[in-house]
């Protein structure tokens, strides 16, 4: 059995939890293993049929006083005692931020090995290896757990969906019989970023800018070229972050983050290694830059040689008329 | 305040890395060392916190003792301590080992440590493994990612990175914290602290002499290989005038990378 864990939010199942599921799924289906997805805290109500929909065989809530909000020390317990008695062979989660915080303390709590952040997963003489950037992408390592349950965060935007499946599963719902009585770090606020509801690890369509940019008042035009794109947030290179245009959270590359959207528009970005460190793995890349030599052409699909203030008004109408089409 | 901090040496952030010809690690030859990023700014948050409070400011790395160059730094800076667990096989991609090694250093050596400290993520591994895996294994609350903190008394704040937002979140001591990029700025050595680092012993522990059971020492990763990554060709560069490259850059989207 492959163990999931659904991060579920503000009434909805996250995306990078449902790509955890269906590559789940996939790789069960070549094990003749079952894919169980587990939630804590909420009533998943009709969110079931997305699980369902991505290979979900049974869903487990976990249920009881205090655990609507994420807590590391909370969650663990939960999931260890549920995993203790399933005795799953796998247990993964998305490499979101509540991922990268929870995976790592459920496997100090179990003592096992814990794959982080792997971008690639596969069979190999019926046993699962694991595939992940190291080197903050300067090279990819390929590992096998020894111990067990084999426990991976999957990296967002990566894995692709499924086509969904019909038919629905059993949900078992769990109550707490020990609540957690060490001592926690409790969740007393969420602090929301004005306009900005997409993270650039989770956009669909990154929209980046970097020294060309010029000054903080310029990321305008960032933003309202993402008012325009769907599912897109503003990136920036180090440079910009460093200079104080914008704040770090947007940061691509190697001190920042790594992003794979389906589209990484790069504006007045040089290229710096660390940056293509954290974005050549998207999908598709265009770069607008007046430098024709700068490096981020050696890796864009698409390399405009320009002044990006020229480029950028008439590319917001083009957008906007492609995009309404 | 009894602070102990977490370091790491790891391969300069700028260098080029190369897979080494048996395929399970990097060529190390010529690559220049350093402190890992992330450290840097849990030294100095430790640094700022005894400042204000008092107390006393540890810094520990698990590694071969070529780390030593990294804690003399950290002495440099305002340390007051160094410890180096010396592991002559570290095993960079295995954060268990790791963690096992830290959490029985702690146990034996500081019990009644007040605050861990430790870089969000080591530069190489980039696994994010090792904090919350020590706070599990010590049974004390963990804060990853955090660019503000503040303690008052035994108790504490850490705001912490998630996706679009901050998280504020309370706690009381002893906890591990992780530090992201945007909690300080870390300050350079002074020259007088580079001399009296240089005086300083840095006590060494073999890392068998921790208690670990062998089998708990043992790897719990296999590495099956470490590759270059693929390779991206370039596509096209063209130059426009604006109108027609805004056109061609959608036109490029729509028709042949289908992305709208």
């Amino acid at each position: 059995m492959i163990l999931v864990f659904i991060e579920y939010r503000e009434g909805k199942v996250k995306k990078s939890s449902l790509e955890v599921l269906a590559e789940a799924k996939r790789l069960a289906d070549e094990l003749g293993w079952e894919v169980v997805a587990a939630v804590i805290g909420s009533d998943l109500k009709e969110q079931t049929a997305a699980l369902w929909g991505q290979g979900a065989k049974k869903i487990i809530q976990i249920k009881g006083d205090g655990l609507d909000q994420y807590s590391p020390e909370k969650y663990t317990h939960h999931l260890e005692e549920l995993i203790q008695e399933l005795r799953p062979e796998a247990v993964f989660m998305a490499a979101s931020a509540m991922g990268r915080d929870l995976a790592p303390r459920l496997a100090g709590k179990l003592q096992v090995a814990l794959a982080s952040d792997c971008t690639k997963l596969k069979v190999l003489n019926g046993e699962l290896v694991f595939i992940r950037p190291v080197y903050a992408g300067k090279a990819l390592l390929t590992l096998k757990l020894k111990t067990k349950p084999q426990l991976a965060t999957l990296r967002p935007n990566i894995f692709p969906l499924s086509e969904p499946q019909s038919g629905e599963g059993e949900v078992i719902e769990r109550k707490i019989a020990n609540p957690y009585s060490g001592p926690v770090a409790g969740v007393a606020e969420i602090i929301r970023e004005e306009g900005a509801e997409l993270d650039v690890t989770e956009a669909e369509v990154v929209v980046s800018g970097g020294r060309g940019m010029k000054g903080a008042e310029n990321f305008n035009l960032l933003r309202e070229l993402c008012a325009i794109i769907p599912r897109s947030a503003v990136g920036a290179s180090r440079s910009a972050v460093d200079s104080g245009w914008i704040g770090h959270q947007h940061q691509v590359g190697q001190t920042g983050k790594t992003v794979c959207p389906n589209l990484y528009l790069a504006f007045g970005i040089s290229g710096a290694i660390q940056h293509l460190a954290g974005m050549s793995g998207s999908k598709v890349i265009v770069a607008v830059n007046k430098d024709p030599e700068a490096p981020i052409f050696k890796v864009a699909d698409l390399g405009v040689v320009g002044d990006l203030f020229q480029v950028i008004p008439p590319l917001k109408e083009e957008l906007r008329k492609a995009l309404s089409e | 305040m009894n602070i102990l901090v977490l370091v790491k040496r790891v391969p300069d952030t700028e260098s080029k890395i190369r897979v080494a010809p048996d395929n399970k690690g990097i060529v190390e030859e010529g690559l220049n060392f350093i402190i890992s990023p992330y450290d840097e700014f849990a030294v100095e948050e430790a640094l700022r916190l005894r400042e204000a409070k008092g107390g006393k400011v540890t810094v520990i790395s698990v590694g071969r003792e070529e780390a030593l160059l990294i804690l003399r730094k950290c002495l440099a800076m305002g340390a007051d301590e160094a410890v180096l667990v010396k592991d002559e096989k570290p095993e960079t991609f295995d954060g268990l080992r790791t963690a096992r090694a830290i959490a029985s250093l702690i146990e034996r050596k500081f019990p009644d440590f007040d605050l861990l400290l430790f870089g969000k993520q080591s530069f190489g591994a980039d696994n994010a493994q090792v904090p919350a895996m020590v706070a599990a294994l010590l049974g004390v609350p963990q804060v990853n990612v955090v660019v503000k903190l503040a303690i008052e008394g035994r108790e504490g704040v850490a705001f912490r990175e998630i996706e679009g937002a901050l998280e504020k979140v309370v706690f009381s001591l002893p906890a591990v914290i992780s530090a992201q990029k945007g909690l300080n700025e870390p300050r350079y050595e002074t020259l007088k602290g580079i001399m009296a680092a240089k005086r300083k012993e840095i006590p060494i522990i073999p890392i068998e002499e921790l208690g670990i059971r062998a089998e708990d020492l043992a790897p719990a990763v296999e590495i099956l290989g470490l590759e270059p990554p693929p390779t991206k060709s370039a596509g096209r560069l063209v130059q426009l005038p604006p109108e027609e490259a805004a056109k061609e850059i959608v036109r490029f989207l729509r028709e042949e990378a289908k992305v709208f």
